[in-house]
């Protein structure tokens, strides 16, 4: 029997409380790089999502059916840049061919996220927490949407951003950062509430 | 250990590669050569002027039939005729274009009429009222064309107006689409004669607001002699189709709203030739005529409100003459000589 409520914890936990942005602060480039527009943190954060749930489905095989019973867990952090960047590559080759609407709408971001450190993050942080594998689905679901809550809420600030009269010295990247810092102080409110 | 890690490496990265490999057979999407050949033959600029997001995008419309082989502005026919030579084909030539800045009213000529003190950009000043200028249709010159050019073509000028480089615009129509007031035309770059005023304002409040603004008095429309220019709902125009670029019309205006554009020396030559055919013959002096004629009907038209009564050609001329601040030298020569 599936705990539903366990994983509706599970999937407001990672994509709120434990947000990979606010709280455990990875993917900051992409985060500062596509946060720019909300079309483009839309198209940023579905692709994220698309391949953290890959990754976390094929690493969860690769950890509990090859390393773990072979005893090589120390092999964890290669075996899996190493498995995600060629499936990530084998999934855009078929999009390319077959789901041609798709692949012009990730296209561009696939690339950019293979084994980004968002997506090595949550297949490691899989493997600490021991999930099954439809945790594991559950969770990547849930870090993709905190990701896609981040960049949109970062680029809707930021396009308003570009109107204000803010300091020379401040404009740009700086402005960005102190932004993400009160984001993260805002979501640090909900540690505590699971 | 240390045998078993290598082996479930090597194993993966074995198993890993031959996947990949044999799926860039079977995935494999045959690219059109010809876009590539299309885009090595655009300038790259990106500037999105043929209305697809960036050269690639458009090479790839242009392969698949959507984009038009002439569609980049950027480069001209130069361009359109490389790129019709890979899609096979036939471009016609295209006449060069360039963009006309459809406002003189400097600060200097055309003041404020409040303060503004927002966000320094056109479209956000045309929000408020339509701007911090006295006359509704003018240039804010808060530089949104300026920052829309991607050719460095545009410079806010010492006057305080966009100033158009022509050797440098391409006519890629972004800054046509940044100016709130329309006031950018992409005019043929042999065309050097403009009406530089987009004022669709009754001539008595256009000659309040503004020194250099049309006040729809017709002497241009009466001084063509091929009917290229024409005064419409308050606003003179001119026909590039028909424009001979003679000059006639920016001498005539008393506005100064019409600008020659021509080296001096050109102008000064269609000057005399004007002068010549207006003095020899009776084709000459019947142009004469019609000439201050129509100076009459324009001036009553468009200094009717200083209540001058010109019924005589000869009565045109001082009533323009006392009308019009800006006509000191226009009094034109054969005029007199009729009266």
């Amino acid at each position: 029997v599936i705990d539903l409520a366990g994983l509706f914890v599970l999937f407001f936990t990672a994509a709120v409380l434990n947000n990979f942005v606010f709280y455990r602060f990875l993917g900051m480039c992409a985060y500062l790089g596509l946060s720019k527009s909300i079309d483009t943190s839309v198209g940023m954060g579905l692709a994220v999502t698309f391949v953290m749930v890959i990754a976390n489905v094929v690493t969860w095989f690769i950890q509990w059916y090859l390393l773990a019973p072979m005893g090589l867990q120390f092999l964890e952090l290669m075996t899996f840049i190493l498995v995600i960047a060629a499936v990530v590559q084998l999934i855009e080759m078929y999009m390319k061919k077959h789901v041609r609407r798709m692949f012009d709408a990730f296209g561009i971001y696939l690339p950019l996220i293979t084994t980004n450190c968002t997506i090595l993050g949550i297949t490691l942080l899989n493997v600490i927490a021991q999930y099954d594998l439809v945790q594991s689905v559950v969770f990547a679901l849930g870090a993709g949407a905190g990701y896609t809550l981040a960049l949109l809420l970062l680029a809707g600030i930021r396009e308003r951003l570009e109107l204000a009269d803010v300091p020379e010295c401040l404009q740009g990247v700086p402005i960005s950062l102190i932004t993400t810092g009160l984001l993260a102080l805002a979501f640090s409110g909900f540690t505590g509430m699971v | 250990m240390l045998l078993e890690a290598a082996a479930l490496m090597g194993g993966l990265g074995l198993a890993l590669g031959l996947a990949i490999g044999f799926a860039s057979k079977l995935f494999h999407v045959e690219p059109d050569p010809r876009a590539e050949r299309v885009l090595a033959a655009l300038p790259g600029a990106n500037c999105g002027g043929c209305g697809f997001p960036g050269c690639a995008a458009f090479a790839e419309a242009v392969v698949s039939g959507k984009g038009k082989a002439d569609g980049c502005v950027a480069g001209g026919s130069a361009v359109a005729s490389k790129v019709g030579e890979v899609m096979g084909q036939k471009v016609e030539a295209q006449e060069p274009r360039t963009a006309v800045l459809r406002c003189a009213g400097s600060s200097g000529v055309c003041g404020l009429s409040c303060e503004y003190q927002g966000v320094e950009t056109c479209a956000a000043a045309t929000l408020l009222a339509s701007g911090p200028k006295r006359c509704t249709f003018g240039c804010l010159a808060m530089g949104d064309c300026v920052r829309a050019c991607r050719f460095s073509a545009l410079d806010l000028g010492e006057v305080g107006l966009p100033a158009v480089d022509e050797a440098r615009c391409v006519a890629c129509g972004a800054c046509v689409k940044a100016c709130p007031k329309g006031l950018i035309l992409l005019a043929p770059k042999k065309a050097r004669v403009h009406v530089l005023c987009q004022s669709h304002d009754p001539g008595k409040v256009v000659a309040k607001v503004c020194k250099v603004g049309c006040i729809a008095c017709r002497m241009c429309e009466k001084a063509c002699t091929v009917g290229a220019v024409r005064v419409d709902d308050e606003l003179a125009s001119i026909d590039y189709a028909k424009c001979t670029n003679c000059g006639a019309c920016a001498e005539k205006c008393p506005r100064k709203c019409i600008k020659d554009r021509r080296p001096e020396a050109e102008r000064e030559a269609s000057r005399r030739e004007r002068e010549g055919k207006a003095a020899g013959g009776k084709a000459g002096k019947e142009r004469a005529t019609k000439g201050g004629e129509g100076m009459g009907e324009g001036a009553e038209k468009g200094a009717g409100e200083m209540g001058g009564k010109a019924a005589s050609p000869g009565g045109a001329d001082a009533a323009v003459a006392k009308g019009k601040d800006g006509l000191k030298a226009s009094a034109p020569p054969e005029a007199p000589a009729k009266a």
